[in-house]
């Protein structure tokens, strides 16, 4: 069987079941953020009469708008914590903890093994350490917070298997764009997308990346192999093996699609507007101009994205045309790269660094776009409109790319900067 | 874009949504759609952010079916939770020509445009029941009600 097989028999409490099918599952977790506001507005009646399902089950993290953007906002936000009050939710993380995917990993809440549904697209993340996770909507997730369970069908499996080893410049964000430039934006509609070959060579930050960009091919949900990198990453935030069973896909397996990649011969992309799988070599966009750069986000607001940018920033100034804009993933990742003196050389190089949120990224504040004006992002989409302006254009790119462009004012291949 | 991001945390209510529903894609989508009509699209339809409000415009419109020749899953899930019906049907699209008129027969897995019929894959028992419920959340309100008694 395949790892969504797998997990979805094992939730369903089947021996085996086959694609297509309808299975009832109870989820560990329901992730929620800012949208538990309307989510909870909808049930009210339900909730007076019957409750929760479950105080643990709910993860709530408010970070989509934070702080407070406007009085609407901050209603909402009272709301959740009135909520999280009076059910007794266990796990709420208030405005300044970080980015919600960000928080479900650091705080061990996604183990390998289990099942996680949020009420955002980019709950796929969790693959990264080898849970199978995937987005639903607001009122699929007031269902759940009322019974606990719900419907998945069993998805089609596409395994991508990785070879050969990356040239130094080229990440795992190149990989993954050059991966949805090839699959296209719907190639893996309802699929589970699974990778194999080497990837012992990425951390768990790098397969996060990855992982969060699953549904810009439309993936139900991405996922990684669990070994002994996984393994030394939960241990290094305090979860030891035996609270988790890691679950794995069979060797034989049946895939509906079969992908391989040399890594070697990738480099660094670009997906230019207005769509994730519009991927270009660098070389076809280098040169153009840029009036914003946005380094951070749930896809790359990471230490190690932190650290190859501060790199390349380091004793250098953003270009006097560009805004360079900082956004750490979480606060622990904000406090360790204060600690490192990333921060440091962020701010000396002219950039500004933002509260651990999601603010620009979906055009909410904290970096709306002008018209006319384009901005080149670490983030996971760049649809017309995205960053809160019609007439803008949204370019995404690797932190390494990011970096030098902002100094460069225009988008750079960082390879002519970045050596091992 | 069905709805532009901006509006996320500021509508929420079919009435707030609606005029800005397909603004950014046609600005006069919420003007010209009546009652009845039906949205023909092409792939991944829906694609993007786990939003439901351009689900709950479409509805609010009176759009009986958007046919299309695929749709991006959370959309899909979506559109069942809200009891919006959707046909995936390429070979029905590309015979499409504004102003056909279209005949649906869920039932039967067929959708007729102007003289061609053609079938699409019949939707799981447990996926009508929720549409038959009038959307998940009354389909709960069921479930919970029976678990009581």
């Amino acid at each position: 069987m395949t790892f969504a097989e797998k997990i979805l028999a094992k939730y369903a409490g089947e021996k085996t079941v086959t694609p297509g099918q309808i299975v009832t599952v109870q989820p560990d977790h329901l992730l929620m953020h800012d949208n538990a506001a309307p989510i909870i507005s909808k049930i009210q009646p339900e909730l007076k009469e019957y409750g929760i399902y479950s105080k643990d089950l709910p993860v709530i993290v408010l970070d989509h708008v934070i702080p407070a953007a406007a009085e609407k906002n901050a209603l909402q936000h009272k709301q959740i914590r009135e909520f999280v009050k009076a059910y007794k939710i266990k796990y709420f993380f208030d405005v300044g903890y970080g980015i919600c995917h960000q928080i479900v990993i650091e705080k061990g809440l996604a183990l390998p093994g289990t099942l996680l549904l949020g009420s955002d697209s980019h709950t796929c993340s969790y693959g990264a350490v080898g849970a199978f996770s995937s987005g639903i909507d607001r009122t699929e997730a007031a269902a759940l917070l009322l019974t606990g369970e719900t419907w998945l069908k069993v998805p089609q499996s596409i395994k991508i298997t990785l070879k050969g080893h990356l040239e130094s410049g080229v990440s795992a964000k190149d990989v993954i764009l050059s991966i949805i430039g090839d699959v296209s934006a719907a190639g893996a509609d309802y699929c589970s997308v699974e990778f194999h070959g080497s990837v012992s060579q990425f951390s768990v930050e790098e397969r996060f990346t990855m992982a969060n960009m699953g549904v810009e091919m439309g993936a139900k949900n991405a996922v990684f192999p669990v070994d002994a990198v996984t393994m030394q990453y939960l241990s290094s935030i305090g979860i030891p093996k035996s609270k988790y069973k890691p679950m794995n896909p069979d060797a034989d397996a049946t895939y509906e699609r079969e992908l391989t990649y040399n890594l070697a011969t990738i480099g660094p992309v670009v997906a230019v507007p207005h769509g994730v799988d519009k991927v270009k070599p660098i070389k076809e966009v280098e040169g153009i101009g840029i009036q914003q750069c946005l380094l951070g986000t749930c896809t790359n607001g990471r230490l190690s994205d932190l650290k190859i940018a501060a790199k390349i920033l380091k004793g250098k100034k953003v270009h006097q045309n560009v805004r360079l804009l900082v956004l750490p993933a979480s606060r622990k990742i904000y406090l360790d790269a204060v600690q490192e003196g990333y921060i440091k050389t962020f701010l000396e190089a002219g950039g500004t660094v933002l509260p651990p949120g999601c603010g620009p990224c979906l055009g909410a504040h904290q970096g709306v776009l002008a018209p006319g004006e384009r901005c080149l992002s670490t983030s996971n989409r760049n649809f017309k409109g995205r960053m809160g302006c019609n007439e803008a254009e949204i370019y995404l790119a690797s932190p390494a790319t990011v970096a030098l462009s902002a100094v460069v004012g225009k988008i750079t291949d960082p390879r002519k900067v970045v050596r091992k | 874009m069905l709805f532009p991001g901006k509006y996320t945390y500021t509508c929420s209510t079919a009435e707030e949504i609606r005029p800005h529903l397909l603004e950014d894609l046609d600005p006069s989508f919420a003007k010209n759609v009546q009652e009845g009509d039906f949205i023909f699209a092409g792939k991944n339809f829906g694609c993007g952010s786990s939003r439901e409000q351009p689900v709950l415009g479409l509805k609010a419109v009176g759009i009986v079916a958007v046919v299309a020749g695929s749709f991006a899953r959370i959309f899909y899930r979506s559109s069942i939770n809200q009891g919006l019906l959707l046909i995936e049907c390429p070979e029905a699209v590309k015979a499409y020509t504004q102003g056909d008129k279209v005949w649906l027969d869920v039932e039967k897995g067929t959708i007729s445009v102007g003289s061609s019929t053609f079938s699409f894959p019949k939707l799981p028992k447990e996926i009508l029941a929720i549409r038959d419920a009038g959307g998940l959340l009354p389909y709960t309100r069921e479930k919970l009600r029976q678990k009581k008694k």
